[in-house]
């Protein structure tokens, strides 16, 4: 089946069967592999990728299912090529990845947050991230990195002055 | 874990879904996903036709009908959980939402689809069981209403026949000073409950209840609803409750799984049902202060 779907302000047309996942369109047919395969039955977040701007687990739909949707994966995040966005940057800085595997589901999860919520409580964040398994960091740092990021994205609208302090 | 082949149509309105599933025995409607596609992944579900059902305008709805308010079956829960009518004349399903799977899953997963799969231990069928709600099924060009209470028959089973098509919840409207209450637990944040409480009440302008439902989840093979008959007319008394939702909730057969023994379900439930209830009050205490 033809399938057309905007992939990080990219119009492509892919030809798939209708069993295939998402996931496995974005990463077999699209060769866009920094989304990761987990489990494949919903459970850990690896997947996750945003659906129209919402968080969506990429096993959990069909390619078909998303004919006509935009869809934002790790690659779509950063501002250029060799560039990070200041949530990835962020991840870098407190060691917010070990093995890297959960890392692109985290930070695309973490920024369908930080889109709607600016300036996110602990727990809000913790809420938001309860559906990535980690079997690396402990989350602390995660938990931090997006702490971090929400702080620098809120400033970056400051004057300079004050963004020094 | 792929899964096994099968072919795939968008019809647009709910006659040609209707036709479709009179005409191909092995049909299965789709609309989140959110629990049927583990099914394909794991082919504990094989059908060879699935029809999406996502996208039909007319499953897509959130508007008061008098006293009720109905909820097109293909709603998704995000867009649920956003709702301000849910929250202003639904209440509890507004406070139920959140404990359904995680964003990711609430982004694509739908009001309908969560009823249509009956899971003993799923946040929205516990919901419909305790408010009484109506479901609503067509088959062909024929339109049924079931209470939600028949709806539910056991684990994964219902009283849809397999070539009905499940198009929108009724779920009633209450007046007055209401307050609702939600709990549930599990092994991890939004896993499967072991057992989960819902209540709804309301108060008459002396704080006397002048409606109570409660229902609970996971511990029966589908959700219950307890009669909470003999706390009303009165003002809330502790001890009373407690004994009126212990000779409910005794009265519930439970299942030992993997996951927790019947004991235990029936322990967790009774404390939940009793939190439940008491949440309810409060809540509806203070809704009663603001009319005043
Ligand atoms: S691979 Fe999708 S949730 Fe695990
Ligand atoms: S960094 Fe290894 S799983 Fe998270």
């Amino acid at each position: 089946m033809k399938v057309e779907l905007n992939v990080n302000d990219r119009m492509v047309e892919i030809d798939v069967e209708p069993r295939k996942t998402l996931l496995d369109a974005l990463r077999d047919d699209l060769r866009l592999t920094g989304t990761h395969t987990g489990c494949e039955h919903g459970v850990c977040g690896a997947c996750t990728v945003l659906v129209d701007g919402a968080p969506v687990r990429a096993c959990l739909m069909l390619a078909v299912q998303s004919d006509g949707h935009e869809i934002t994966t790790i690659e779509g995040l950063a501002p250029a090529p060799g560039e990070l966005s200041v949530l990835q940057d962020a991840f870098c800085e407190t060691h917010g990845m070990q093995c890297g595997y959960c890392t692109p589901g985290m930070i695309l999860t973490a920024h369908a947050l930080l889109q709607k919520n600016v300036t996110p409580s602990r727990e809000e964040i913790v809420d938001a991230i309860s559906g990535n398994i980690c079997r690396c960091t402990g989350y602390g740092q995660i938990v931090e990195a997006i702490e971090f990021a929400a702080e620098r994205l809120a400033r970056a609208n400051e004057p300079r002055a004050a963004a020094a302090e | 874990m792929k899964p096994a082949p099968f072919d795939y149509i968008r019809p647009d309105t709910v006659s040609n879904v209707c036709a479709l599933l009179a005409d191909n025995f092995d049909a299965r409607i789709i609309a989140g996903g959110q629990t049927l596609i583990p099914m394909l992944a794991m082919r504990l579900a094989r059908p060879t036709l699935l029809i999406d059902v996502a996208r039909i305008a007319e499953l897509r709805r959130i508007e008061i009908d008098g006293d009720h308010l109905v909820i097109g079956a293909a709603t998704r829960q995000a867009e649920a959980e956003a709702s301000p009518d849910i929250a202003r004349y639904v209440p509890l399903l507004h406070a139920a939402l959140p404990w359904i799977g995680h964003a990711p899953t609430r982004s694509r997963g739908t009001v309908g689809g969560s009823i249509a799969n009956a899971d003993p231990s799923a946040e929205i069928p516990l919901v419909a069981v305790t408010l009484r709600a109506e479901i609503i099924l067509r088959e062909g060009e024929d339109e049924f209403i079931v209470p939600a209470e028949d709806f539910f028959i056991g684990a994964m089973v219902t009283a849809a026949a397999p070539e009905a098509c499940l198009t929108a919840v009724r779920l009633p409207v209450w007046n007055g000073a209401v307050g609702v209450g939600f709990q549930e637990i599990s092994a991890r944040r939004s896993d499967f409950a072991f057992a989960s409480a819902a209540a709804q009440l309301s108060l008459d302008p002396e704080g006397r209840i002048s409606r109570i439902v409660l229902g609970v989840g996971g511990v029966e093979d589908r959700p219950v609803a307890i009669d909470l008959g003999e706390v009303a007319g009165e003002v809330l008394d502790r001890r009373r409750l407690s004994d009126a939702v212990a000779s409910g909730i005794e009265a519930l057969h439970a299942e030992t799984d993997l996951h927790a023994s019947a004991a235990y379900r029936k322990r967790a439930a009774l404390d939940l049902a009793v939190k439940a209830v008491v949440q309810a009050h409060s809540n509806a205490s203070a809704a009663l202060e603001t009319r005043r």
